[in-house]
């Protein structure tokens, strides 16, 4: 048999050249970011002057464009005097990946410079409360209407004009009128979370309880069940799984919005130590906490995933990749990989 | 050359003797002056019109017609899936509408609930009517022994093939006590085969439990092997064009279907069902010869 094809559409990869691949998306761009970051005569459009020479504006450890280094390092020339000594330097928001891999642990380690600004594990454990209470309360009524309005016509023509309507005004426009009525803490911000999911969660909710096969609800109407067992018993056990996801997507958005609610009223959490950062122009710190926003959602999506595969044996969502990960590690079998029941003859 | 096939009204001693009995029991299921329309685009379409038929206790009743003839139409009204336009319907003397465990039904694409082991899809029925988890368990256990699943019990629709998977909603169906069962086209996803063995296996059902059985199918052998009298529908509008009592004796087997009266029986639905081919022959199709002179292949 010929070697299997990298490319062929829609064929299933082997499992080492999956893996592989999963690898190699994240070693792509740190590849590239090297490259740019250690190679000198890639980029590096400034220049780090490390002897001023006879130049007095300049001080050893200036960061300078390289432009008007090379004009400074002319003149001197022409004027015979010391003429200033650097290397080339990437601007100071593109650090290398070694200073941010080694931020990853000063960033919680760096004291906040002001006093009443926190700490990054501080600001970290805010956000997440943040978006744990918003997205919970979204989620407490939303989902339960959603699955309303994907069963009752009546509920859903009652509801979904009203929440289009308002899915269009971008949720950031209710900062001010939320922090009038909650004031400046955590509640304006956990609101705004509400408003930029509870509206989104509805619609979804709403369409994938829709998606649930007509037929499934006919043969249990023929079962004898009534309105409400055909609700309960039948269309939200066969929408979990696919509610079950779009919950896990949803959480997504709210990370989204999660930046722009901690801008209202008093500013906190990790977008706060963000900006913070940026000021101080420690973009190293910068970077880790957008890595560490990246870290915590992938985790989190994926002790979901995990959790799901667990909810539902009957049927498998997204795989995760953690258990696929622990499964190598532990000598487990993939579910994926799990035989059928051998059929009877018939 | 073989003997002329005899008619297909004539009866064995026997076989009479059994369709007297069936008359003699009371009547299950009646349908009076069933009429369905569809609106349409240059008025109303008449799906069914004037259907009318009884079916007696444990009489097994075939409905069989040309696509398009209201077969599936029919049988979702008397589920009550679907409002007559005219006519009513009685089961056991009473009028009735609306889906109800009375009436059983087992779709052409399984239905079962995927998220359910096969035990808790057989005791679905048996829930929702109220009754408590043990009596339930131990029903569907009996149900899922009856179409020989024991070993499947705790398994997931999915993991099942497609003649367990209707033989599980055959059980579920079952479990609910229903008067009549109704079964559209209940094996046309099956193959050839499994098909042969769930026929068998829908026969001994049958015999072994007090259900009537309305079945449609648009598979004339099928019909033939397994019912007790052939409806025979027509199309635009779908109407009652005959009803057959078949001849062949009980019990079935396999080895009936060359029998003559067998034989003479598919003959008159053949009839029945494809009249006149030649009426069509202004509808062959207009093809270009694309092989060359002398490649043939008859």
């Amino acid at each position: 048999m010929s070697r299997p094809r990298w490319f062929s559409v829609r064929q299933e990869l082997t499992p080492k050249r999956s893996r592989f691949l999963g690898v190699l998306a994240f070693m792509l761009p740190l590849a590239l970011w090297s490259l740019f970051s250690y190679i000198p005569w890639l980029w590096h459009p400034m220049v780090k002057v490390t002897a001023p020479g006879d130049v007095d504006w300049m001080r050893a450890g200036l960061l300078i464009n390289r432009h008007d280094f090379d004009k400074e390092v002319a003149t001197a020339q022409l004027a015979h005097t010391h003429a200033p000594v650097g290397f080339r330097a990437n601007p100071i928001y593109f650090p290398a990946p070694h200073a941010v891999i080694r931020s990853l642990y000063t960033a919680f380690t760096t004291a906040p410079v002001l006093k009443g600004d926190l700490w990054l594990h501080q600001s970290l454990w805010m956000s997440i409360q943040t978006i744990f209470w918003g997205f919970t309360i979204s989620s407490v009524v939303g989902i339960p209407l959603g699955i309303l309005c994907g069963s009752f016509i009546a509920i859903s023509r009652l509801t979904e004009p009203f929440v289009d309507f308002v899915r269009y005004m971008p949720a950031p426009a209710f900062g001010a009128l939320m922090v009038a009525i909650f004031g400046i803490q955590l509640e304006p911000k956990i609101a705004i979370i509400v408003i930029g999911t509870f509206f989104q969660q509805v619609l979804v909710v709403a369409n994938t309880v829709r998606k649930v096969d007509c037929a499934l609800i006919e043969a249990a109407q023929t079962l004898g069940s009534k309105r409400r067992q055909l609700v309960l018993r039948v269309i939200v056990p066969a929408s979990l799984p696919d509610l079950y996801n779009d919950t896990r997507i949803l959480l997504g958005w709210a990370w989204t919005y999660l930046i722009v609610a901690e801008v209202v009223g008093v500013s906190s959490g990790i977008s706060f130590f963000i900006n913070q950062q940026a000021k101080y122009r420690n973009f190293d710190n910068v970077y880790a906490a957008i890595i560490i926003i990246g870290i915590l959602g992938l985790t989190i999506d994926q002790i979901l995933a995990f959790v799901g595969h667990r909810l539902f044996p009957w049927k498998n969502p997204r795989p995760s990749r953690i258990r696929a990960f622990l499964g190598k590690l532990f000598g487990l079998r993939p579910a994926s990989a799990e035989k059928p029941v051998q059929l009877l003859p018939q | 050359m073989s003997e002329p096939l005899p008619d297909y009204r004539d009866q064995s001693p026997a076989v009479a003797a059994r369709f007297a009995k069936i008359k003699e029991r009371p009547v299950v299921l009646e349908i009076d002056r069933l009429g369905r329309q569809f609106p349409g685009e240059h008025g109303p379409v008449v799906a069914l019109h004037d259907i009318s038929f009884k079916v007696h206790r444990r009489e097994f009743v075939c409905v069989i017609g040309p696509s398009g003839c209201g077969k599936s139409t029919l049988i979702r009204i008397i589920a009550g899936l679907d409002e007559p336009t005219s006519g009513r319907m009685l089961v056991d003397g009473k009028e009735t509408s609306g889906p109800c465990p009375e009436r059983g039904m087992v779709f052409q694409g399984y239905t079962l609930f995927p998220w359910l082991t096969v035990k808790k899809n057989v005791m679905f029925g048996l829930k929702m009517q109220g009754m408590d988890g043990g009596q339930a368990d131990r029903e569907a256990r009996q149900w899922i022994d009856l179409v020989g699943l024991t070993r499947f019990a705790d398994t997931y629709p999915a993991q099942l093939s497609g003649g367990m998977k209707q033989r599980t909603a055959i059980a579920r169906a079952l479990a609910a006590n229903p008067r009549v069962l109704l079964m559209d086209e209940p094996f046309g996803a099956l193959d050839a085969q499994t098909r042969a063995q769930m026929q068998s296996h829908l026969l001994e059902i049958w015999r072994n439990v007090d259900v009537t059985i309305l079945f449609i199918t648009h598979d004339l052998d099928e019909a033939i092997f397994l019912a007790d009298r052939i409806l025979v529908l027509k199309a635009h509008p779908g109407e009652v064009q005959e009803v057959i009592e078949v001849p062949v004796p009980r019990p079935r087997n396999l080895s009936q279907l060359n029998s003559p009266e067998f034989l003479a029986t598919r003959r008159r639905l053949e009839e029945l069902i494809h009249p006149r081919v030649d009426a069509h022959a202004h509808e062959h199709l207009p093809i270009i010869r694309l092989t060359q002179v002398g490649d043939d292949v008859e």
